[in-house]
């Protein structure tokens, strides 16, 4: 038995590891997915005042900190009781827009797209985003122009790109400036142009990864994520859906503060990232997936006009619950449409410039549950305070975490099928490293952070000596 | 009627009155000394070192707030001593506790941060201390958060000189020292605070904030709560 160590893979929000265990004639007999990290915020938020998780939280990253702000305040809201003016929930659902537009655009333009423009097995030195620049310049300017659209968005609402204090237990602390409503509008145009062109040229070489398709994490399992009461997709309110892989809705518009009686944690020895799993299923058959594989799965249409004629596209080429994660990138592209489409909408109404956009009150629940839909996924704060306010407990499910069996699901599946031998090669790999960042986990960010990821494949003998070590 | 003198701050000749403090006599002329524990309109405490000066002829340091001029007294305010000196009480300040700013309340509006910003402070070189200390949010309209609390004593004195009250205290010693109120009881079932918040509004930092403020929404409003006791010049 040999074992191939990838260490570190970093991680989403941390590190994890890759343990790949080859038998005699060296074909991938197991693997293993281990989050390394332990980061503590559950615990260490005990004893604060409520109304101060939504920074604390906030922290836990720095591509998507709007993503737990908002979970976190709608949280609060939760213990609070209050309905915050409709201004201020219109004004998070336009933050989280932009935000998921920003966020979609670095994980397709800037992490994934030198795998797939460039090619999994193309030189790791320039299989990068500076090497898409050099390949595909046009290309690498929409991503870049696409980023910025939604980071100045971000910026002209909540004054701040990263960790932003606009968002307040309550609603958000200051109203729309109609000069920063302007200055988005003008933007609205080129950032639209820009995703269709995006989803136009993904669909003209989709299919040249017929391998990949059918190999990254291309399995049966459940689906989540939010809903409208019409089933249109959601990004910052509605309920979660849960389908089965045939497309059967098992639970419909789930009340948010029933979430534990579906979604249950496997703690797993070997990983500090807990497992959830869909409850009534038990562990590990209740495995679902999450982000916009999940999004696109569950909804019955995304509810904008554009995105829509998108979405029954995706739907007739692959079905109407599409299975490998590869489509995670489609999926992608999809919502980056449905975002800049739904901030248009969001832009038109005039009440969004409403001067009330702030509840207050003190305690009035002593638990509180906040679902939205960050870029990766589902995610969870569930809070519980005392009458003082204090938290004295917490527990968050964050989005990649409810991918964490999946994940480990499809490395196994890339593993299996594209590493043989005792001579591994760079491009099998990148292919294990890419089913990851298909998830968008924050994996993806920190794994192409300089212009080579920093994976470790040891393969170790079965006394322990090392044949072979390969560094990218 | 107290007697004239003379001296000078930074070469500059000032005029003073006997009884006077340095960093009076240093304010009324223009000149300015950080600090942290002192305060207009309240007896002055001299415990967080950042108002220490050179007084030519000794080779320590002297607190402004503390020490009285005297006639032909000649002062040094700004050096590379001082700065370093003052730089290595704001690092011992900021390692002894916990003073997260980016999550803190009176992020950008605390007095810490902004003389940390001001004197050019980016690394701390001591070891953290990472103590684990508990939040106060028994009262009904404010919190103690330990954590960022100096041990200025502004509340102390405000509590007691001003409101009259005297809800505050230091216990313990040394590093130990913790800020408790009506002799260890949580804030919340104090007998003899009056909820006036003036200890909050003089709090430098985010330790004694109101409740319900989200991150970087706390502004104090502390000049406001000694005035009347400038004018009417009872303060000590």
């Amino acid at each position: 038995m040999r074992t191939i160590t990838i260490d570190p893979v970093s991680r989403i929000e941390g590190h994890a590891k890759i343990s790949i265990h080859l038998d005699a004639d060296g074909h991938v007999a197991d693997t293993v997915f281990h989050v390394t990290q332990l980061r503590g915020f559950e615990k260490f938020a005990e004893g604060r005042p409520f109304y101060e998780m939504p920074a604390i939280t906030a922290r836990i990253c720095g591509i998507c900190p709007v993503s737990h702000l908002l979970a976190s305040v709608k949280a609060c809201d939760a213990i609070m009781s209050v309905r915050i003016p409709p201004a201020a929930a219109k004004l998070r659902e336009l933050l989280h827009c932009a935000q998921i537009v920003q966020s979609h655009a670095l994980s397709f333009f800037h992490l994934s797209s030198p795998d797939l423009l460039l090619g999994f097995d193309s030189d790791p030195a320039k299989r990068n985003v500076l090497g898409v620049i050099e390949a595909f310049p046009d290309l690498a300017r929409d991503g870049i122009a696409l980023r910025k659209f939604g980071q100045q968005a971000i910026e002209g609402l909540a004054k701040e790109r990263v960790h932003p204090s606009w968002t307040v237990p309550g609603g958000v602390n200051a109203p729309l400036d109609p000069a920063v409503r302007d200055r988005i509008r003008a933007g609205l145009p080129q950032a639209k142009e820009i995703a269709l062109r995006t989803i136009a040229f993904f669909k003209g070489v989709v299919d040249q990864f017929k391998e990949e398709i059918a190999n990254f994490g291309n399995t049966h399992t459940m689906h989540a994520g939010l809903v409208d009461a019409e089933g249109n997709v959601q990004f910052y309110d509605g309920n979660v859906r849960f389908i089965d892989a045939e497309g059967k809705v098992v639970v419909d518009r789930m009340e948010s503060a029933d979430y534990s009686r579906y979604i249950g944690e496997a703690a797993l020895p070997y990983s500090y990232l807990k497992a959830p799993f869909f409850k009534p299923r038990g562990f590990p058959e209740g495995i679902y997936r999450v982000g916009p594989l999940g999004r696109m799965n569950v909804a019955t249409r995304c509810g904008t006009p554009a995105a829509d004629a998108e979405f029954a596209e995706y739907h007739q080429r692959y079905g109407k619950v599409v299975h490998s994660s590869f489509h995670f990138h489609y999926a992608r592209l999809i919502e980056l449409l449905y975002g800049v489409e739904r901030m248009e909408a969001l832009l038109e109404d005039e009440s969004i410039l409403d001067r009330h956009v702030r509840a207050h009150a003190g305690v009035n629940a002593l638990e509180g549950v906040g679902i939205i839909e960050a870029p990766r996924g589902t995610l969870i704060h569930h809070y519980k305070v005392n009458e003082e306010g204090a938290i004295t407990w917490a527990n968050l499910i964050v989005a990649t975490g409810n991918n964490n069996l999946a994940i480990g699901r499809s490395v196994d599946q890339v593993a299996k099928h594209f590493i043989h031998g005792k001579k591994i090669k760079e491009g099998m790999l990148n292919r294990v490293a890419a089913v990851v960042r298909a998830y968008d986990p924050c994996l993806s960010c920190s794994t192409h952070a300089a212009d080579q990821y920093p994976l470790e494949i040891n393969l170790v003998d079965a006394d322990g000596t090392r044949l072979q070590t390969l560094r990218s | 009627m107290s007697e004239q003198i003379t001296m000078r701050i930074d070469g500059q000749v000032c005029t003073a009155k006997e009884g006077q403090t340095i960093i009076e006599v240093a304010q009324a002329n223009g000149r300015y000394i950080p600090s942290l524990c002192h305060m207009p309109g309240l007896s002055a405490d001299g415990c967080c070192r950042l108002c220490l000066v050179e007084v030519t002829g000794l080779n320590r340091l002297l607190p402004a707030c503390t020490t009285p001029v005297r006639n032909g007294m000649s002062v040094v305010t700004d050096s590379e001593r001082l700065n370093q000196n003052r730089l290595m009480a704001l690092e011992l300040l900021f390692s002894e506790r916990n003073h997260i700013c980016a999550v803190c309340v009176s992020n950008g509006h605390c007095e810490l941060q902004g003389l940390a910003q001001q004197l050019g402070l980016t690394h701390i070189h001591f070891t953290y201390n990472y103590p684990k200390l508990p939040v106060d949010v028994s009262h009904p309209r404010f919190v103690l958060d330990h954590n960022r609390c100096i041990l200025c004593a502004r509340c102390v004195r405000v509590c007691d000189e001003v409101e009259g009250a005297h809800v505050w205290d230091i216990a313990g010693r040394g590093i130990n020292s913790m800020l408790v109120s009506d002799l260890q009881r949580p804030w919340g079932e104090s007998q003899s605070c009056t909820s006036c918040g003036k200890c909050v509004q003089v709090c430098p930092t985010g330790a004694l904030v109101e409740k319900g403020h989200a991150v970087e929404e706390m502004t104090k409003r502390n000049a406001v709560v000694t005035q009347l006791a400038i004018k009417r010049g009872t303060h000590p």
